[in-house]
């Protein structure tokens, strides 16, 4: 590179290899190899036991759990209902997570006198720099059996007594949603930011009725904003640890949990291994086919 | 737009704005609350023991300044890293900075425990294979310096992305001009390209900062029995709570409300003076026409 000389360049070249090599491609790597081999103590690995084999993996279909779903009654293995599950709700996340920034990120971009916006802009800001783990405790605190949500509600007479909030998924949901929001909103503003607002104005003129307006012009517009703040707060919420940990009940199994107590509780490192590839691969997989799905290219989302 | 479709519109975003603030009220509150549980309701009277027994609580000072050191780490490494990727992607095109870039973007999507697990792997066993399995010895233990590693790994992708829009704004004429005028290579991007690059490099590392800050999930893996400020309050947040964590979430929103608020009033400064230079650049303009039509 003629611009910068060979020295720069080199030293450029060389912390750009240590990054990805290092940091990321060996350490993906070694996870990879790790996982098939089986967990052994530390007098036999390298031994005659230490192969590689695919029953880290297959740890996944031991014990089964009944499950009853529209009626039907079948078997499932344990960590594949807990797989299963993150999945489910990650998305449900995702979809109320659009639900809840779509319309203000079209006021942000569209309504709002663009004199109060940066002030706006700074109040949504605050919550992102509180750390997750606090506002994961605030939420904890708010669902209480007897904290204020249910105060408020029995004194507003909504309820005659205190509702258990945290039961089933229903914490994690709420404080995952808190959480993300604001992954889901900043793409999709900066997505709409950049509509021509005439092309709204036209439509009006032309008598298009509002929800007809955003669903064949604005989100169209915003579907690489909309792609990219889902596909982040889906990865987000599937690979959080901390909210389900803090919010979860007895009932509710987050996969991340399953490879944390794999890791922490079992010191099975390899099994957590094959886990922890598991959740990646699979949730790429799943990824990658929403995104066919709905026609986004890679290169729209990285913008 | 429909008159009563603004106001609903208006009206959400309060909602939506009290839905997110609200939370953080509560919790402060309870910091003040004179009760053993955290909570606001039953108030039982104000009382600042939870911030004496904060005070007290050194596990958490050790635990804070861990914190600090490692996003103090981890905001450089990202910095140095970052900018050098989006130097070298803004210099190159085709397939190769097609496969580059998606790498460096992918990284911010992979789940933190998986980020966590294969950098505590890969160390421990680098160590194993060149020490041997019982004399481990640093950087080949899990502890925090694996923590700022496996931070650096997603967090410089993104400041790579603020770099290297920067970096679309930046004219490469400047940079041949000082080439041609005799300069050299290393004088070129310290006078000129980092210059430009000042801003988003100062965001970045804010960024970097506080997303180290937040961290969880890389932190839990390879911490090694070290304690990072996230990684404590957690722990105190699963085994019996007292509201001493209510009293640390209120300082730091304080500190946050401080900064914002200085912000804003910085912001509000510089629009001020722009809007000044602007209004006399009209009247500059104005008078100008009138003595040149008189």
């Amino acid at each position: 590179m003629r611009r910068y000389g060979m020295g720069l360049t080199l030293t450029i070249c060389l912390l750009v290899a240590f990054w990805l090599l290092m940091l990321v491609i060996v350490p993906n790597i070694t996870l990879f190899e790790q996982s098939f081999r089986p967990y052994l103590p530390v007098t036999e690995i390298g031994g005659p036991k230490d192969v590689y084999s695919f029953d880290n993996f297959l740890k996944v279909f031991n014990g089964d759990t009944q499950v009853t779903l529209l009626g039907f009654t079948f078997n499932i293995p344990v960590h594949v209902l807990t797989f299963s599950l993150t999945i489910f709700y990650s998305i449900l996340v995702t979809i109320l997570c659009f639900c809840l920034a779509y319309p203000l990120a079209y006021y942000m971009a569209k309504i709002v006198n663009p004199k109060t916006l940066p002030t706006l802009l700074l109040l949504l800001f605050i919550p992102l720099w509180v750390s997750e783990v606090l506002r994961a405790f605030a939420w904890w605190i708010i669902l209480a059996l007897k904290g204020p949500l249910n105060s408020l509600f029995l004194f507003l007479g909504v309820i005659d007594k205190p509702v258990r909030w945290i039961v089933d998924y229903n914490g994690v949901i709420i404080g995952l949603v808190y959480t993300y929001v604001l992954f889901m909103l900043f793409p999709i503003y900066n997505a709409i930011q950049s509509l021509d607002t005439n092309q709204i104005e036209a439509a009006e003129d032309l008598g298009a009725p509002w929800w007809k307006i955003h669903l064949k012009i604005v989100m169209p517009h915003a579907k690489p904003g909309i792609a990219s703040g889902s596909v982040m707060v889906f990865m987000l919420s599937a690979g959080s640890l901390l909210v389900p940990s803090i919010l979860g009940s007895t009932t509710s199994q987050w996969f991340t949990q399953t490879i944390d107590q794999w890791f922490k509780d079992a010191l099975d490192w390899n099994t957590a291994s094959a886990y922890a590839l598991l959740l990646l691969i699979l949730c790429t997989v799943f990824v990658s086919l929403a995104m066919w799905v709905f026609k986004v290219k890679l290169s729209d989302i990285a913008k | 737009m429909h008159k009563f479709r603004l106001g609903l519109a208006h009206l959400y975003t309060f909602l939506f704005l009290i839905y997110l603030l609200a939370p953080l009220a509560v919790m402060s509150g309870a910091a003040f609350n004179d009760s053993k549980l955290p909570s606001i309701v039953p108030w039982r009277g104000f009382t600042w023991r939870w911030f004496a027994e904060l005070w007290a609580d050194e596990r958490m000072l050790v635990a804070f300044g861990n914190t600090l050191v490692v996003a103090v780490a981890v905001a450089v490494l990202s910095v140095i890293v970052g900018t050098a990727s989006a130097i070298l992607i803004n210099s190159i095109s085709g397939r190769l900075r097609t496969v580059l870039y998606g790498m460096m973007i992918s990284t911010i999507l992979i789940p933190g425990v998986v980020i966590g697990i294969s950098t505590l792997l890969m160390w421990t066993k680098l160590g194993g294979l060149i020490f041997g399995a019982d004399d481990r010895m640093f950087p080949f233990i899990p502890g925090l310096h694996l923590s700022v590693l496996g931070q650096v790994s997603y967090i410089a992708a993104m400041v790579m992305l603020l770099v290297l829009a920067r970096l679309q704004s930046f004219d490469g004429g400047l940079e041949e001009a000082a080439l041609d005028l005799g300069a050299s290579h290393a004088q070129v991007m310290r006078r000129i390209l980092l210059p430009h690059l000042y801003p988003a490099i100062g965001a970045g590392a804010a960024v970097a900062f506080f997303q180290s800050i937040e961290n969880f999930n890389v932190t839990q893996f390879t911490r090694g029995g070290k304690d990072t400020l996230t990684v404590y309050v957690f722990s105190k947040v699963r085994a019996g709570i007292t509201p001493t964590i209510n009293a640390l979430a209120f300082l730091l929103i304080c500190i946050t409300l401080v900064l914002a608020v200085w912000y804003e009033i910085a912001r509000r400064r510089r629009a001020k003076i722009e809007a000044a230079r602007e209004a006399e650049a009209r009247r500059a303009e104005a008078m100008a026409e009138i003595t040149g039509a008189a």
